[in-house]
This record gives C-alpha cells, structure tokens and sequence, in this order.
C-alpha cells in the first residue's frame, strides 16, 4: 500500500499570506508538495462555498490563509473570512465533515516560515485522518 | 461567453531556478493537451527582451486570446507581461501568471517528480481560471482641484496654508465666530515659551490675507455627497446655506477639555481649575500671589470608562508649573501624578522644572489624592507610598490635568463622512501605523487632535502630512480607482444592505429603485457598488446571502473552475484509493 498523500488546497491573501508563501520559496525552505496554493485578493473573498466545494471534489484539506488581524488590506476582510470559516466549521460538524480538514491561519509577508510550517503540520494532520472519502463517487 | 478561449501558455525555466528541479519540456507537453490551450512554449527567461517578444508573437500567429506565463510570483513581473500582453492587443486583464517558483521549484528542490506534478497541476489550475478571464476596464476619475477643510484650528490652518501654497483653492469651515481653536486659550506654548497668541495671529493673519483661502466661520456642514475628487459638501452658516464642491476633504476639528465637574472638588467655579483655566488666569494676569499649588495628573483618564493617556497633560503641568515657580519663586509647587509621561525631548523639561523645585510626588491608583473644599480653604491629603504614611497640602489651586476629549458632534460628522471613529470617540485613521493621516476612505485626511489629544508641534506636523497627502490627487488632476471591483447584480438583490454594513470604504450603498413588473410597479432597495471607491476586497461578495456580488476577475466560476482542475484528473483518487 503506497502511503496516503493528501491533497490540500490553500486560499491565499494577496497582500500577505501569498507572500508570506512567497518568501518562503525566496528563503528555500522545504516543505512538502501536497499544497496548491490560490490567489485571492483578501481572505474576506473566500466564499464558504468554495471550501465547500473544494472538499466535495475530495479535496483532503482547505487551507484559508490571511493577514493578521488588524493588518487587512482592506482593513476588515480577515474579520469576515474568520467569522463565516467558524460559522463554516459549525455547519460541518452538523453534516458529519471532519472540521479539522479545514484551516484558518494567519500569515504575513514576513512570515516564510509560519508558511511552510503551516504547510507541515496540515498535512501530518490530514495524514492522520486519512483520505477525504467524499470525493470517491 | 463570447470568444472562445485560446490560450497561450509560457513556461519560463528562469535559468535554473525553475529549469534546474522542474522538468520544463515535460510540463510544456502537458499544457497542450489541456483544454482551451492551443499554443505552449518554453522560454530561458519569459520576462527577457527576447521572452516577451515571443508572447506578443505567438498572440499574433496564434491568435491568441488569453496568455499564461508560469514562471515567478506574480508581484514581481506581472505588470510587465500585463504591459506586453497588451502592446499586442490583448486586454491587460486576459493574462494570468502562474507561480512555478517561489510556491513549486524553490521550495522542492530536491524533488524534480513532485515539483514537475505540481507545477503541472498549477498551470492546469490556472488554464481553468484563465479561459473564464474576462476583460477589465480601469477608470480614471477627474478631480475637482480644491480641498475643503473642517475646522480652523491650528492643525485646520496648516493644512489650508499648505495645501494652498501648492496653489489650490481651500475652504475652511469654522464652527466658531473665529479661528485659532485651542490656541484661543493658551497661554505660553512649550517648549519654548511663546505667546500662543502671537502664533494664532500669524496664522489667522496668513490665512485670512491668502488669496486661495476662503474662511465660512460660525458655520457647520449639514450633508456630505459623493467621493474622493468630487465631493458636494452642504455648509450652513447663520446666513445662507452653501453647497461647495471639494476634490478632498481634511478632518481638523480638534477636541474639548474635559470639564471635571464633582471629581476633587470643581464645580466650574473657584480655585480648582483645569489646566485651560489656569492657563486663562496666567494670559490676563489676574493671578496676582500665590503660595502653594498643587497639580493633580490624569483627572478622568487612563482609568475606568476613559481608558486612554490623554499624552499632554504631563507637559502641560509641567510647563505651567515651571511658569508658577519662576513667577512666584518662593511658592510651593507640587505635581501629584501617577507616572509622569515627558516623552521624547521634553524630558528636558521635566528636569528643568525639578531645578526650580517643582515637586513630584507619586499617588497610587488604589489611594488616589483627596480634595477637601470648605469655602476658601482647601486641603489635599495625599498618600506617600515611599514614606508609607499621608501628607497634607492646603494650596490656593488646586490644577486637574484633564484629558482631552472627543466632541460630541464627532459622531455626527462621521456619519455624514462616512469614515469610523475609534472607541475612544476620536477620528479613526486608516492604519495605525502606516497610514496615520489617511481614512479609509479615498480623499478624506486627519489631523489633529481629532484623531487623538496632540500638541502643537504634533498637529503642526500632522496638518502638513495630511496636506501633503491630500495634494497627491489634486496634483494628478485624477484618480485612478481599481479595475478590479465588485458588482451587483439588481435582478438578484434582495436588498438587505448586508455590502453596505460591512464594506470599510463605504463604496456599497443601498438605494431605492421603483420596480416595474407587468402590471404593477413598486419601490425596493437595491445595493450599488461606487466602483470608484471599490477596492476589490470582495468581502461583500463572499458574504452577500442572495449571491449577488461578482467580484470581478475573481468570480464564482472563475474560482469553482479552478478548484474542478485542481481536483482532476479524476482519476487520482481512485488511483489513490485502490493503492
Ligand atoms: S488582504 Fe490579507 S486578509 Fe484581507
């Protein structure tokens, strides 16, 4: 049995977590191949539908990635984005999803590093709950 | 949509950065065989002279209606493909760049196989979203060139005298018969010791004789329309109500004193003073002996209910209590404070004021000082946390360094402006730290203390950065408002006013619109979005609960199209499954 490699996909700000992706790479720093990254504008942008979406084709994680509260762009997107992600997480308890394949993280654009451990430590969580069986028809 | 998508793909090796742990000619191949794609190529460095030529050719022999360049992070060198793209007659907005560097090749170096899956699935990705691109406009808005300042305090005319300096008409509007704010009431400025009077003069002087300025005093705003470069700005004054067109809009409505009424005896009246007060009786003299005085810091704040240090009151005792001892040398002086706050250079100050024999004594915030008034006499009992024990004064005034305070129309005039106040009842800016003199809001500037209790020096400074500010759009003779904003669509709006809650610039609003509908015709809300204040966030859109917010370049199906491409080939998961 070949092991289990998830697959996550990430929504992230322009203005400071897909830099701080970005820094990452300038920095070098591995970390593993499981994660797509998107492009939003703002974390405010991610419509819950999306996520959902995204685990309904079988996605095995949803990374949501944001400036640090108080350092929007937009000054309040990452408020939003906080409040629909929990109202999300509550919703997927209810429907019997694992919240735990969903994330919602802070990330500047200094922060290289809090990327790719990011990155890290969802994809050894994701490992442990195993494959998302929704996206097998 | 229209056109069908033709897609050019450009796979850049950047050297080696991608080249070197990407199989470049493997991804290439792949990219042909997605859908929509019908030109792919691979290029040394995309973003060389010789790279781009390449783009604007292969728009021209393939016809090409949408490009992709897979290479670097999009912060870097996507303006310069957008400009290339459209030298060649493409919208600058049908080209997407996948970032095969920073997020694929640098951060897999030692994986060449997963970063060469990887970097197919991004551009997989990416076609997707690609092929729903649609064209975007950008929009200029002309702007009126000239500014309207409220409030004529010092910060209000240095930003007027700046802004009209670099030649532009200004209005000021002075809720007051006369100009000068704060300064009306001081007396000696620090450092320093000027006459505040002499100052105010100068400026006013300035003002009044600039033939750029024009000055409505007793006089409020009534209504504020439109946006940055065309605002409409209803003035009433005793008189006549006047409607005054402004490109920008400056905030320098300044703050009051809080008046301590039944905080350690005042009651308005008498020889407990605030700090103004006192500085009245030293301007016209009729503080004539004085043997003992006593100054208490941090009357109605930084405590419960007012929470915030009010900054200048620490300088202001100080300076005014140097004042009373080189006045009246022989007289007892002491400051009762919990923390003195001579920030910066006043430190100085501070020590001056030490050697004439200013005394500074520290209460506690558990056992603040207690006033007694009885008639004429007045006793202060202050307990000495050093010497464990309490100590009693019965000075002839007694000063409270009280804070300053919001105006209470401050509430209004934001609501009229559409910009936030803080918590704390003053004008709040756009960043703490990196944005201190701009709102949210595009063309509308602070200064002053309406943003938080300033000195002069502080609103002096902060009246030319905002004018400073203000003049970029008067200078340019336009703004240029994002392209990529959001949209609503009427058919599907049900007219909550959820965008218009939450957007921080406040380009959504709602509006009434009369419905016709065969027979019958009535009246709803239906939201608008300014796209001249749009900023593109697209928070309203993710929230809007009848999904009728695009936010363009980045909508629903541009998005689901690429979550669908991430996600194939299908056949992954079973793959993954059976394994
Ligand atoms: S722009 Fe980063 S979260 Fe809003």
């Amino acid at each position: 049995m070949t092991e289990f490699s998830p697959r996550i996909v990430a929504f992230c700000c322009n203005w400071c977590s897909y830099v701080g992706a970005d820094l990452a790479g300038t920095s070098r720093l591995k970390y593993p191949d499981n994660i797509r990254i998107m492009r939003v504008m703002c974390s405010g942008q991610v419509f819950p539908s999306y996520i959902l979406k995204a685990l309904e084709l079988g996605a095995d994680g949803v990374l949501v990635a944001g400036c640090h509260i108080g350092d929007c762009h937009y000054v309040s997107g990452n408020k939003k984005a906080q409040e629909r992600v929990e109202t999300l997480l509550r919703v997927m308890k209810t429907l019997g999803l694992d919240p735990r394949r969903v994330r919602l993280e802070w990330i500047s654009a200094s922060e290289g590093m809090k990327f790719a451990s990011t990155v890290k430590e969802f994809v050894e969580e994701i490992k442990e709950l195993g494959p998302n069986l929704l996206g097998v028809r | 949509m229209k056109d069908e998508p033709r897609i050019g793909v450009f796979v850049c090796h950047c050297g080696t950065n991608i080249g070197g742990y990407v199989d470049v000619p493997s991804v290439v191949e792949y990219a042909r065989t997605l859908v929509g794609v019908v030109h792919a190529e691979r290029n040394t460095y995309t973003c060389a002279d010789d790279g781009l030529t390449a783009i604007k050719k292969a728009i021209k022999d393939h016809n090409l209606n949408r490009v992709i360049v897979a290479s670097c992070t999009p912060r870097t060198h996507a303006p310069l493909f957008r400009s290339a793209v459209a030298d060649a007659g493409l919208n600058p907005y049908l080209f997407e760049l996948v970032n095969i560097r920073e997020h694929c090749s640098w951060v897999h170096m030692k994986e060449k196989e997963a970063a060469t899956q990887k970097a197919k699935d991004l551009i997989r990705m990416g076609v997707a979203r690609t092929a729903l691109l649609e064209p975007q406009e950008e929009i200029r808005i002309s702007v009126t060139p000239s500014a309207l300042v409220i409030g004529g305090g010092i910060a209000g005319m240095t930003a007027a005298l700046s802004i009209a300096n670099q030649g532009f008409k200004v209005d000021i509007v002075e809720k007051d018969s006369e100009m000068g704010g704060m300064l009306r009431y001081l007396n000696d400025l620090y450092p320093g010791g000027r006459k505040a009077s002499l100052v105010m003069d100068e400026f006013i002087g300035k003002v009044k004789n600039h033939p750029k300025i024009e000055v409505h005093t007793s006089s409020t705003i009534k209504k504020v329309d439109g946006y940055i470069g065309n605002f409409t700005v209803s003035v009433q004054n005793e008189k006549v109500p006047l409607d005054i067109k402004t490109g920008i809009i400056v905030v320098a409505t300044g703050a009051d004193e809080f008046k301590p009424v039944n905080l350690y005896g005042y009651s308005g009246s008498g020889n407990v003073l605030t700090e103004l007060e006192l500085e009245e009786r030293l301007k016209n003299g009729s503080l004539q002996k004085l043997d003992s005085a006593i100054f208490i810091q941090c009357v109605g704040s930084r405590g419960e209910g007012r929470s915030y240090c009010s900054r200048i009151c620490c300088n202001v005792a100080i300076k005014n209590s140097k004042l009373l001892k080189q006045t009246f040398p022989e007289a007892d002086i002491n400051i009762l404070h919990n923390g003195i706050h001579a920030y910066g250079t006043y430190e100085k100050m501070y020590r001056e004021a030490q050697e004439l024999g200013v005394g500074f004594r520290k209460y506690s915030k558990e056992k603040p000082p207690e006033v007694t008034v009885d008639g004429e006499r007045m006793r202060v009992k202050l307990y000495h946390e050093l010497m464990g024990r309490e100590i009693e004064y019965t000075p002839d005034i007694i000063v409270l360094s009280t804070p300053l305070i919001p105006h209470p129309e401050n509430g209004d005039l934001s609501r009229m402006l559409k910009v936030p106040l803080g918590q704390d009842g003053f004008f709040l800016e756009a960043h703490v730290k990196l944005r201190p003199v701009d709102f949210a809001t595009d063309g509308i500037f602070l200064c002053g203390s309406a943003r938080a209790p300033a000195d002069i020096i502080e609103s002096i400074n902060q009246g030319y950065s905002a004018a400073s500010r203000a003049a970029i759009p008067l200078m340019n003779g336009y703004v240029q408002a994002e392209a990529i904003t959001a949209v609503v669509d009427e058919t599907k709006c049900i007219g909550c006013g959820y965008c218009a809650s939450i957007c921080p610039y406040r380009a959504a609003s709602m509006n009434e619109k009369t419905v016709v509908a065969e027979e019958v015709s009535y009246i709803t809300r239906k939201s608008y979005i300014n796209p001249a204040l749009c900023k593109g966030c697209g928070t309203c859109a993710a929230g809007c609960p009848a999904g009728a917010i695009t936010p363009n370049h980045f909508t629903l199906p541009q998005i689901m199209a690429t979550i669908k491409a991430f996600q194939q080939p299908g056949a992954y998961i079973y793959d993954r499954i059976k394994a």
